[in-house]
């Protein structure tokens, strides 16, 4: 079923209220993100691509508008989502391998399968002769990558990642971002990522989005034809990846004022 | 890097000995040659042979046991109140919120100023005693706890509840653990203030324990016992310390060397 849509926003709006002012986060945007896809979602600081996230992880619920994802409507935390931060969210006083179980620990999966899991992640992302050490023993690429772990062995169907590379050094950077579309071409997983890092997003991804300044609404689609997208490294090199940048520069107003280095 | 630290700890050790046998060289001969008074500082041989005496004659060991053990009794279960009553606050604003006025006010109080009524209400036992050292170990230990609950990352908190955790995964998977360097920061502080709340009891009151030498000395003018109290308290509340850090070093064994050490 290739055009099975597995992540689906419906006219999402969030507003919050602050005090006496009222903010309205996002307005009317609707995503669909089918099988195995990888859609980037990129715009301004404070466009709401974060809420975005929250409201389809289950953790917070829109204003107006619904969220699915694999056809059933979110109504709270669920099994078929799980996500990722730009902070690795380790906790500091369980192993490697303790902190990829977390999730599956959590809900209950039997400790054997647990370990298996575990063990299985932590050699295909290169972990496996530091699954004993502590995460302040680690670098902050390999911290990652141990996150990335945890997040794949809940086995989502969905994969919604915010920004997971961008407190990690350039090189690092891109030796992970190959390690992602690798193990979502694999895996066959769909994802959503939200990114601030305009090559990221063309390099990675099927689509991309582009977001608007608060309220953020959906302004822009770009399906990305560049083979390849299981070796971003590769795909960067391409002729087309310049035309695809020049474009979400002039989508988001790079270049004039007040759109870049707003504080989140 | 391992070396450096390696002799750092040699350097260290060496001039906290010699700081040692000077501090005590001072001692002995220092009032001496400044001509003070024996009882106003005691040498160090005084209070020596004053300790031997008091082991022999006075009763040194069982006063020393009888304090020990009320400065074990009252940290343990002033620790247990406090982080108890930390923990449940720490997970309910809206009790933090009642609550935090008499807290404050209790906190304020100076708890040794307890002591007589404790006295008065229960005779001159060994309760009244571990009750002032409860109630001044109870405060760090309990705000230390309710700090770390109220500053747990809530990012972690929303990590555990997209993986659907209940409320009491969240708390010993996440909020416990998460606890436990602050709480055992202040239980390093609880481990010496419950010294100093079981020592006003028996100054105020009793007949048994090292405060109960040290106000008898004092009525004798003997100098030399006072000393000789100061510094077995002093032992008394190493120990309790060190057996804090003990445990801290077992139960936090995954934290980073560095941070480990330093007091």
């Amino acid at each position: 079923m290739p055009d099975l849509i597995r992540l689906e926003y419906r006219n999402v709006t969030m507003r919050f209220t602050q005090g006496a002012s009222r903010l309205t986060a996002v307005e009317g945007v609707s995503i669909a993100v089918r099988d195995g896809e990888v859609v980037s979602l990129i715009g301004p600081s404070g466009c709401g691509k974060s809420t975005l996230l929250n409201i389809g992880s289950g953790l917070t619920a829109p204003s107006e508008g619904e969220a699915f994802v694999d056809g059933e409507r979110v109504e709270g935390p669920n099994e078929h989502v799980a996500f990722m931060l730009q902070k690795d969210l380790l906790l500091p006083w369980r192993t490697v391998a303790e902190n990829v179980m977390f999730g599956v620990e959590i809900q209950g999966v039997p400790a054997a399968e647990r370990r298996r899991r575990a063990k299985s992640l932590l050699e295909t992302l290169k972990l496996a002769e530091f699954s004993g050490h502590y995460p302040h023993q680690l670098s902050g690429g390999m911290r990652q990558r141990v996150a990335l772990a945890r997040t794949l062995a809940v086995d989502p169907t969905v994969l919604l990642l915010d920004e997971p590379f961008s407190a990690v050094d350039a090189q690092t950077r891109m030796v992970l971002q190959r390690e992602l579309a690798q193990t979502l071409q694999r895996a066959g997983k769909t994802a959503l990522l939200i990114t601030h890092d305009l090559l990221e997003a063309v390099t990675l991804s099927d689509r991309v989005l582009v977001m608007s300044r608060r309220p953020g609404r959906i302004i822009d689609e770009i399906p990305i034809e560049i083979p390849g997208r299981d070796d971003p490294l590769k795909r960067r090199l391409h002729p087309k990846v310049a035309g695809y940048v020049n474009r979400l520069m002039e989508r988001l107003d790079i270049g004039h004022l007040e759109t870049t280095g707003a504080p989140v | 890097m391992n070396g450096s630290n390696h002799s750092l700890a040699i350097r260290g050790t060496t001039l906290s000995v010699a700081l040692l046998i000077v501090f005590l060289t001072a001692w002995q001969w220092g009032p001496g040659l400044l001509r003070i008074p024996p009882f106003i500082i005691p040498p160090l041989s005084a209070v020596f042979n004053e300790a031997v005496r008091m082991w022999n004659v006075s009763g040194l060991a069982f006063h020393t046991g009888i304090t020990a053990a009320e400065v074990l009794a009252g940290f343990i279960l002033g620790s247990l109140l406090g982080a108890s009553i930390g923990y449940l606050i720490g997970m309910s604003p809206t009790a933090e919120f009642a609550l935090s006025p008499y807290i404050l006010a209790l906190q304020i109080a100076p708890k040794v100023a307890f002591a007589p009524l404790f006295i008065l209400w229960m005779g001159f036992t060994i309760y009244p005693k571990i009750l002032v050292a409860i109630l001044i170990v109870f405060f760090p230990v309990m705000v230390n706890v309710l700090t770390a609950i109220r500053t747990v990352d809530p990012d972690l908190i929303n990590l555990a509840r997209a993986f659907k955790a209940k409320r009491a995964q969240i708390f010993w998977r996440i909020e416990f653990p998460a606890s436990l360097p602050p709480l055992f920061a202040g239980l390093r502080i609880g481990s010496t203030l419950a010294v100093v709340g079981v020592v006003v009891g028996e100054l105020v009151g009793g007949n048994a324990g090292l405060g109960y030498l040290l106000s008898f000395g004092e009525g004798q003018a003997n100098t030399a016992m006072v000393f000789v109290a100061i510094v077995m308290l002093t032992l008394v509340g190493g120990l309790a310390y060190l057996l804090v850090i003990l445990i801290e070093l077992r139960v936090l064994h995954y934290l980073p060397k560095r941070a480990q050490m330093g007091f």
